[in-house]
């Protein structure tokens, strides 16, 4: 409730700033107009196609980021030098902004498709990567003794005791890999071609249309939020309550 | 049916165990009792397979262990439940490995959840439970794979006073009724004095079997019991002994050991809950 006067106030008071139309039109928007384009852009298909556009890569670049992730968190764990080389490499590949790697991806694979879902995956991959060997490094010894005095071994031991107890850094691995998924695809979205959201975010500037521009930028930023609070959020709190944990 | 025969255990050049020589009849209940740091969980840990001995032998059944092995099951201090398993996800936890038949295990783990009393708790998660209940679950969850051998490093030493008591009675039962061998790991020397045939004292730096003192009494005993007492402070002065030693070396010679310098009670955990 509180959110939604907010929400109605700001609007009210953005369209009482336009009313006294000290810049432009192409430079400061009516929320009505705005409103009005995101909801013609969202029947009329445009809107709607570059959504999905922008959600089929995100989820083949999400997937391949969190699978991908996992698969090289077990290495690191079962490896030691390859944790003590690799693993610190990854610590600064984080830190490096995943679009940096465009144009990297640009001269490996052309302008397109797979060029913005490779910017995905590095966008996402390093917090899985960090979350999830933090999981397995951080799982208490004794259940791994429990498991072994209960006759578990080898990969069954790996698959039934130090994953399931790694969850819940999984998770959180997890939402983050996807809001950093998000992030990378936008920035790839807007410095190469296609038809996602953050293309016709692009054209909307070159048409010199604010409209457009902000009811997209609206669109994305709904996006985020939504995925994140309805779904990740959801999950990570009914995991943790299971579990006994306090969420964070 | 457990023979240990001259093992040693060390760590670095640090000797913690030295020359451990125990045969362990089938269905006894033998408690370890010893200063803290004298090698107890170690001894423990290598009978269960999860350590390896420096030297010497473990024979289960005149074979010689190797790693872990389901007929010997271990009960940990802390319970270390399963927190993604519910009550029953726990306890079937293990049996799954050993059982295939799912009529089986539901009946099996049913059985032993009512012998521990959490019939109506099958269905919680461990954060949902008491420290007793959770205690009750990692004994359930043992005794449910039917080992030949029960291990139990201090299991009820993070309980009440109340719930120790409740526990010590339902072990009793368990034990009177399966015939199990247990070991048990214990500072509190009434409760070793109370359920076991024998307590087998342990010295320190090198651990060593000190002396193995046997509670010729029928089970199942009263805590009130004069003999108990008696056995308890025999017990104690002995105890005394090694505990004594780690303080003159821990404090150097000025150290002077002064009559009933250790205020002994009766349910006295010497040196527990570390
Ligand atoms: N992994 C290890 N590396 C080096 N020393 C160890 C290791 N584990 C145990 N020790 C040493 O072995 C000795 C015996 O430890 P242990 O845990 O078996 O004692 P304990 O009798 O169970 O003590 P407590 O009653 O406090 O549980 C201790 O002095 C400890 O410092
Ligand atoms: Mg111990």
């Amino acid at each position: 409730m509180k959110r939604i006067i907010f929400l109605g106030s700001i609007i009210i008071l953005w369209e009482g700033v336009y009313k006294l139309d000290i810049w432009p039109d192409f430079m400061f928007p009516s929320p009505l107009n705005v409103l009005d384009t995101l909801i013609d852009g969202l029947m009329n298909g445009t809107y709607s196609i570059a959504l999905l556009h922008s959600l089929r890569r995100l989820l083949i670049g999400y997937t391949i980021a969190v699978t991908l992730g996992i698969v090289i968190s077990i290495v690191l764990a079962t490896n030691k030098t390859m944790d003590e080389t690799f693993g610190t490499l990854v610590l600064s590949l984080q830190s490096v902004p995943s679009v940096v790697w465009l144009p990297l991806a640009l001269l490996w694979f052309k302008m397109g498709e797979t060029s913005i879902i490779f910017v995905v995956v590095v966008g996402g991959i390093w917090n899985m990567i960090m979350n999830t060997s933090t999981g397995i490094k951080n799982v208490d010894p004794t259940l791994i003794r429990c498991g072994k005095n209960l006759g578990y071994q080898g990969l069954d031991l790996f698959t039934k005791i130090i994953l399931p107890a790694s969850i819940p850094h999984i998770i959180t691995g997890m939402r983050l890999a996807w809001a950093f998924c998000w992030r990378a695809l936008m920035a790839a979205e807007i410095l190469s071609t296609g038809q996602g959201l953050g293309q016709i975010l692009m054209w909307g500037r070159d048409m010199g249309n604010m409209n457009t521009v902000v009811s997209v930028m609206l669109m994305i930023a709904f996006t985020g939020l939504i995925t994140d609070n309805l779904v990740f959020r959801k999950i990570e709190l009914k995991i943790f309550e299971k579990w006994g944990l306090m969420a964070s | 049916m457990i023979k240990i025969n001259n093992l040693n255990k060390a760590y670095g050049k640090i000797n913690v165990l030295q020359d451990i020589n125990l045969h362990i009849k089938e269905s006894e209940f033998v408690s370890f009792i010893g200063p803290s740091g004298c090698g107890k969980s170690t001894l423990i840990n290598i009978i269960a397979g999860l350590d390896k001995a420096t030297s010497g032998k473990v024979l289960v059944d005149e074979k010689e262990i190797n790693g872990t092995h389901t007929d010997r099951i271990m009960v940990f201090q802390n319970a270390a439940l399963f927190p993604w398993l519910d009550v029953y996800g726990n306890v079937a936890f293990g049996l799954k490995n050993i059982c295939k038949d799912p009529n089986e295990i539901r009946d099996k783990v049913e059985e032993v959840l009512r012998k521990v009393h959490l019939s109506k708790f099958k269905h919680h998660y461990p954060h949902q439970l008491s420290g007793g209940m959770k205690q009750r679950v990692s004994i359930a969850r043992s005794i449910v794979m039917d080992p030949k051998i029960l291990l139990m490093d201090e299991p009820f030493s993070a309980l009440d006073e109340q719930t120790r008591m409740l526990l010590h009675n339902e072990l009793q039962e368990i034990w009177m009724e399966t015939g199990k061998t247990i070991l048990f790991v214990t500072h509190n020397i009434r409760e070793a004095v109370k359920l076991s045939d024998r307590v087998i004292i342990m010295g320190i730096r090198p651990g060593c079997i000190v002396d193995d003192i046997a509670i010729d009494m029928a089970h199942p005993r009263q805590s009130t019991d004069s003999n108990l007492f008696y056995k308890e402070e025999l017990i104690f002065r002995k105890l005394k002994v090694e505990i004594e030693k780690v303080a003159k070396e821990e404090l150097g010679n000025e150290y002077n050991f002064e009559k009933n310098h250790l205020s002994w009670e009766h349910n006295n955990t010497m040196g527990g809950g570390i």
